[in-house]
């Protein structure tokens, strides 16, 4: 077994003159206070990467940095699903004994630390160098792309997509820490900037400073346990144009391998964190993940099926797209509201049951997937 | 060694071409040169030119660029396109492009390089 024992997510937005490293370090002081641990009581680090300070050795800078010498430490790269891949490593890490503690770490001043053109600039080269890459797309555009077939085989409008952008926002306002909180409507989105069409500016996440990390222990150190069920991955591509076709996206075939590790069904779901780098990533995502049906999740945020108090509450901090997008910190800030939601610690932004959650994070271009589902132990 | 061998002409090298890939073996197509078939790992794929004729797949019109160079071309079209031989690859193309339009390329400048462009195939 292995448990979520202690979470830390620094606000995000900008975080003028803090380094990653600080960001990382603040976020895992955070972490382990929550766990009820010592620092010299961690003895495995995961981290993830940083764009603005790239380093080979990042966990072991951290750990020096931080003060810790662990007996199990490396970096993870998955893109946007780094957050919950070094979670599912972790939990396999301490089920089979080989550490007792980890820290799950990321941080980046991803705003602050290098120019946005730098920053779409270096999130673009995860296209094709040879057969994309020259024809200068953006990682707005690759999801774009998705988008426009999407939309062309499921008839969902940019208006249905502009439903995540308005519902994240509404979460993010009741969240201290979220970077964007001003009420949004569909209009604004429609009205808002054109980047690459169908999305718009308010289709997009933003870049943020920031840093979230959580605590993976054998035995639970707290009250009330969060445990994690069970969990897969599916991998199916790297580049866009060599995806599979729509319906046999990665997200379907990792939910399908999860639920079989967890022994649950998506009916057993209270909560949902899924990963929202655009709003047809969330369409798309809650879709293969089967918590609305093809064409209908618009129609399921619209009836309050996905708010706060509906039966499926979903990033109640305001998730990638209104809380924001620090890298592999961002979608990570999805488990630390889940663990908070489930110990029942949310203050206002509190569900009524957050017994069990789904978890999926995307990275790429829908190119690698992680699900995870968590249970609530008293 | 077959990695060795020289890579064909085609717009990739600045050329106006779009070469693409046939395992002798399995009879699957591949865009993306290597010098072995990803389908079932046999060496040496032939090289194939490829007509310029497909069908739209997706597109996104760019229009919020991240280097001074692409910049200036905004907004510019991306499109994945279907190709008439069986394998799929992007390219830009005219604005008004919609997914199901039969289209056939050429070659445009782009940033300073040479890039394939879809227009609609006239009737």
């Amino acid at each position: 077994m292995s448990f979520i024992t202690g979470v830390g997510l620094t606000a995000f937005g900008r975080h003028e003159g803090s380094s990653s490293l600080d960001l990382m370090s603040q976020a895992a002081a955070l972490a382990i206070a929550d766990a009820g641990l010592e620092r010299g009581q961690i003895d495995g680090i995961l981290c993830g990467y940083s764009t603005v300070a790239p380093h080979i050795m990042l966990a072991t800078v951290f750990a020096e940095h931080f003060g810790i010498r662990p007996s199990y430490a490396h970096a993870v790269q998955v893109g946007g699903a780094t957050g919950l891949a070094m979670t599912m490593l972790a939990h396999h890490l301490v089920e089979s004994n080989v550490v007792r503690h980890v820290l799950v770490v990321a941080g980046e001043n991803r705003l602050t630390g290098q120019s946005r053109d730098a920053s779409i600039l270096a999130l673009a080269q995860v296209g094709h160098p040879d057969y994309e890459v020259p024809l200068g797309p953006t990682i707005p555009a690759y999801y774009g792309l998705a988008a426009s077939r999407y939309m062309h085989e499921y008839g969902v409008t940019q208006e249905d997509l502009a439903e995540f952008a308005v519902l994240m926002r509404a979460h993010a306002l009741a969240h201290p820490g979220a970077q964007f909180r001003e009420a949004i409507t569909v209009a604004d989105v429609m009205e808002s900037k054109p980047v690459a069409l169908p999305l718009k500016l308010l289709d997009c996440c933003p870049v943020s400073d920031g840093g979230a990390a959580f605590v993976v222990s054998r035995e639970r150190t707290g009250e009330t346990g969060v445990r994690i069920l069970g969990c897969a991955q599916a991998h199916t591509h790297q580049h866009v144009t060599a995806a599979p076709a729509l319906s046999e996206l990665g997200a379907e075939i990792a939910i399908a391998r999860a639920k079989e590790a967890a022994g649950v069904a998506i009916s057993d779901v209270r909560y949902a964190a899924v990963y929202d780098s655009f709003t047809i990533t969330l369409a798309m995502l809650l879709e293969d993940l089967g918590l609305a049906g093809r064409g209908e999740a618009a129609a399921r945020v619209c009836s309050g099926y996905f708010g706060r108090g509906g039966a499926m509450p979903l990033n109640t901090h305001g998730g990638l797209l209104s809380y924001g997008h620090c890298g592999v910190g961002g979608a990570m800030a999805h488990l630390v509201e889940t663990h908070l939601q489930m110990t029942e610690r949310a203050g206002k932004r509190q569900v009524s049951d957050a017994s069990i959650a789904l978890l999926h994070g995307d990275g790429g271009v829908l190119s690698s997937h992680v699900s995870m589902f968590l249970e609530r132990v008293r | 060694m077959s990695g060795n061998k020289q890579a064909p002409a085609d717009w990739t090298t600045g050329e106006d071409a779009i070469v693409y890939q046939s395992c002798a073996a399995c009879g699957s197509l591949q865009y993306f040169r290597r010098s072995f078939c990803c389908v079932c790992g046999a060496p040496d794929p032939v090289d194939k030119r490829a007509c310029g004729e497909g069908t739209v797949y997706a597109t996104s019109l760019v229009c919020r660029a991240a280097t001074p160079e692409t910049r200036a071309h905004i907004p510019y079209n991306i499109v994945l396109v279907d190709t008439a031989e069986g394998f799929r690859m992007m390219a830009h193309g005219d604005h008004d492009l919609s997914i199901g339009d039969k289209v056939t390329a050429r070659f445009a400048r782009f940033a300073g390089r040479l890039v394939p462009y879809f227009a609609r195939t006239k009737a």
